[in-house]
C-alpha cells in the first residue's frame, strides 16, 4: 500500500440499496420481476401518468421491518413517504418516493470480522423506496431509450455510519449485510443483476484527527471486488492529492472497472437540491406492536444465531461454524449433508476443504446463490457414509471424490466400477505384510533396534503394494502384531 | 424581500423552466407574498404540536403482495411522444 496512507485514515460510509423480493412492485400491481420484455411490467401508476394514485405493497413494509428487527434497529412505529425531486428520463415523474424525514428504521448495527479483530458497525438508517426505470444511452446517435420494468420495484436503502476505514473492512461489511438479507428472504443480493448495490462515502484524515475531510461519493462498482477496489484507489487519491499540497473537492466519481480507476462525474449543475416534501399522496405508515411482533416472531434463524447453533448442536470448531455460516447456501449444503448421514465433522471438514476450494477455483465465491455445488450434498453423504462404513478409506474416498466431480454416479457405483472397496480381509493384508516386511529385512532390523518410526515407511508401503485399498486401521493393528513378535 | 431573482433563477432551473426577464420580475412579487404570508403562520407557537405528515387522519392502507396487472405495453406505449420498438425514446441523455 501506498506510504503516504501510514500518515492518513481513510472513513468510509456505504449506502446500499436492496432491491426487495416481492411479487409486485411497492405501489402497483405490476410484476417485480427481472427479465421480462422492455416496458411490459408497466403501468398508469408505475409509468407516472397524470391522476393515478399509489397503493403500498403491505409486504415491503413487512420486509423492511424484517430487516430492521435482525440489525437491532428502533422501528419507527410511526413514518412517512417523501417525494425527492429531479428530473432524469428514468423517473418518469419527476419525483421518487422515498422516506426523509421519520425513516421506517434508524440506527442498529453489524459486527464485522477482519484480521481476526472484531468491530461493530453502526447504521444510521433503513428506509423503503421505490426504484427508478432504466437507460439505454447508446443505441441510436441522438436519443436515448427507457424501460420502466424497474420503476417502482421496490428498494431498501441501508445506510451506514462513516466507520469503516479499510477496503477490507467495506468488504466486510457488505458481504455480512447480503448474507443477512439473503437470510432474511428480501433480496436475492446479486450485485452483477443490480439488485444489490453500494455507492460508497470515502474521505481520509490525518492519523488521530477527528474532523472529517472532504467527501467523495464512488459509484458505479457492480462487484465486491470493484468496491474494494475503488475505495482503495479512492483513499490513495485522496491522500496523494493532500499530499501533493492540493485540494480536494466534493464530489460524485463514478468507477471504471476496465481502467481501474475513479473518474469525476461531470458535475451536475449545482449541489444536489432535492427539495423534499412529504407525499400527499400516501397518509404516514403506522405500525402496532402487534404487526412488528408477528415479523418478529417469524424471523428466519439468523446468520449468527446458526453459528452457535453449528458449535452446540454439531460440535464444531468456532472458526468452521463461522464460515459454514457465511453463506446462506453454503449452511443450507452442510445441513443437507448432515440430513443425509450424521457425520456433521466429516461434512464440516469435506466443505471446508475440498468443496471451498473448488468453489474458490470456479470463482463462485462472490455469486449471490450457489446451486450447481461440485458435487450434490446428497452424494457427498454418501462418500462419507462409505468411510464411515469402512467400505473405503479416506484416502481412496479423495480419488472417488475427483471422479464424482466429472460424473453423475453415485459414490457407491464408482467405488465398485473401478473395484476399489477397501481390503479389510485379514489374511489378504497379512500376506502382503509379509511380503513388504521380507524385502526390506535391515529396516525391519533397525525398527526392532529402536526406530521406531519407520512404522510410517512400512504402513505406506502396505498401502502402494494394494494401491491404497488396504484398510488403514487394520494395517496398523496387524503390522504392529507382525513386528513386535 | 424574502427572495431575489436569484432564488426565482434557481427555482426555475430545478423545475425546468425558462422565465423571460418580465416573468421572473413578477415571480419575485408573486412568490414575496406568499413567503411574507408564511411569515405570519410562523408567528404561531408550535413548540408542542407534533409535525403534521399529513392532512387526513388515516390508517396506513395496503394491498397484499399480489401481481394484478397484465402488460398493456402497447396501450401504454401509445401515451409516448416517440418510441423505439417497446421502449420510450427520448432525447439523448449525458450526464
Amino acid at each position: 500500500m501506498n506510504p503516504d496512507l501510514d500518515r492518513y485514515e481513510g472513513v468510509i460510509g456505504l449506502e446500499v440499496h436492496a432491491e426487495m423480493l416481492t411479487a409486485s412492485k411497492i405501489f402497483c400491481g405490476c410484476s417485480a420481476a427481472f427479465g421480462a420484455p422492455p416496458n411490459d411490467n408497466t403501468c398508469p401508476v408505475c409509468l407516472g401518468m397524470p391522476g393515478v394514485l399509489p397503493v403500498l405493497n403491505r409486504r415491503v413494509v413487512e420486509f423492511a421491518v424484517r430487516a430492521g428487527l435482525a440489525i437491532d434497529c428502533r422501528i419507527a412505529r410511526r413514518n412517512r413517504w417523501a417525494r425527492k425531486n429531479y428530473f432524469y428520463p428514468d423517473l418518469c415523474k419527476g419525483y421518487q418516493i422515498s422516506q426523509f424525514e421519520l425513516p421506517i428504521c434508524e440506527g442498529g448495527y453489524l459486527d464485522i470480522h477482519v484480521d481476526e479483530t472484531t468491530k461493530r458497525v453502526h447504521l444510521t438508517r433503513i428506509h423503503m423506496e421505490e426504484d427508478t426505470g432504466k437507460n439505454i444511452h447508446d443505441a441510436h446517435g441522438d436519443s436515448s431509450l427507457v424501460d420502466f420494468n424497474r420503476s417502482g420495484v421496490p428498494l431498501l436503502e441501508i445506510v451506514s455510519e462513516p466507520e469503516m476505514s479499510s477496503p477490507a473492512e467495506a468488504g466486510a461489511y457488505l458481504r455480512k449485510l447480503r448474507t443477512l438479507v439473503q437470510y432474511l428472504g428480501i433480496c436475492d443480493g446479486n450485485m452483477e443483476e443490480g439488485s444489490f448495490r453500494c455507492d460508497a462515502n470515502v474521505s481520509v484524515r490525518l492519523r488521530g484527527a477527528t474532523e472529517l475531510g472532504v467527501k467523495v461519493e464512488v459509484k458505479n462498482m457492480n462487484s465486491f471486488r470493484a468496491v474494494e477496489k475503488a475505495i482503495a484507489f479512492e483513499l490513495e487519491r485522496q491522500a496523494d492529492t493532500l499530499d501533493d499540497g492540493g485540494h480536494l473537492v466534493q464530489e460524485t466519481r463514478l468507477w471504471d472497472a476496465d481502467r481501474e480507476e475513479t473518474r469525476s462525474m461531470r458535475s451536475k449543475e449545482s449541489a444536489h437540491d432535492y427539495r423534499y416534501f412529504p407525499d400527499p399522496d400516501l397518509p404516514p405508515i403506522i405500525l402496532s406492536e402487534d404487526f412488528i411482533e408477528t415479523i418478529r416472531r417469524a424471523l428466519p434463524e439468523l446468520p449468527d444465531a446458526r453459528r452457535e447453533r453449528f458449535v452446540s448442536a454439531f460440535g464444531l470448531p468456532a472458526y468452521d461454524a463461522e464460515v459454514l455460516t457465511s453463506r446462506r447456501d453454503l449452511a443450507e449444503y452442510f445441513e443437507a449433508v448432515v440430513a443425509a448421514h450424521g457425520n456433521a465433522k466429516a461434512a464440516s471438514n469435506w466443505i471446508m476443504g475440498d468443496i471451498i476450494r473448488l468453489i474458490h477455483e470456479r470463482k463462485l465465491d462472490d455469486a449471490p446463490i450457489i446451486t450447481d455445488w461440485p458435487v450434490p450434498a446428497a452424494n457427498l453423504a454418501a462418500l462419507i457414509a462409505l468411510i464411515d462404513e469402512g467400505t473405503i478409506s479416506g484416502k481412496i474416498a479423495k480419488t472417488v471424490f475427483e471422479e464424482m466431480l466429472t460424473s453423475d454416479e453415485s459414490p457407491r457405483a464408482i467405488v465398485e466400477r473401478k473395484g476399489l472397496v477397501q481390503m479389510s480381509d485379514e489374511s489378504a493384508i497379512q500376506a502382503v505384510i509379509d511380503e513388504v516386511l521380507a524385502a526390506s529385512p535391515d529396516k525391519v532390523a533397525e525398527y526392532r533396534g529402536g526406530k521406531e518410526k519407520l512404522q510410517g515407511f512400512f504402513v505406506g508401503q502396505v498401502m502402494k503394494a494394494t494401491g491404497g485399498k488396504a484398510n488403514p486401521p487394520l494395517v496398523n493393528k496387524l503390522l504392529m502384531a507382525k513386528l513386535k513378535a | 424581500m424574502k427572495i431575489g431573482p436569484d432564488d426565482i433563477r434557481t427555482v426555475a432551473r430545478l423545475a425546468r423552466l425558462n422565465l423571460t426577464p418580465e416573468e421572473e420580475a413578477s415571480m419575485v412579487t408573486t412568490l414575496d407574498a406568499i413567503l411574507t404570508y408564511m411569515e405570519t403562520l410562523n408567528a404561531l407557537d408550535t413548540t408542542d404540536i407534533e409535525p403534521t405528515a399529513h392532512i387526513i387522519d388515516l390508517e396506513t392502507p395496503w394491498r397484499a403482495d399480489e401481481v394484478t396487472n397484465e402488460a398493456n405495453t402497447e396501450a401504454l406505449l401509445a401515451n409516448a411522444p416517440a418510441r423505439d420498438g417497446n421502449h420510450f425514446r427520448v432525447p439523448k441523455i449525458i450526464d
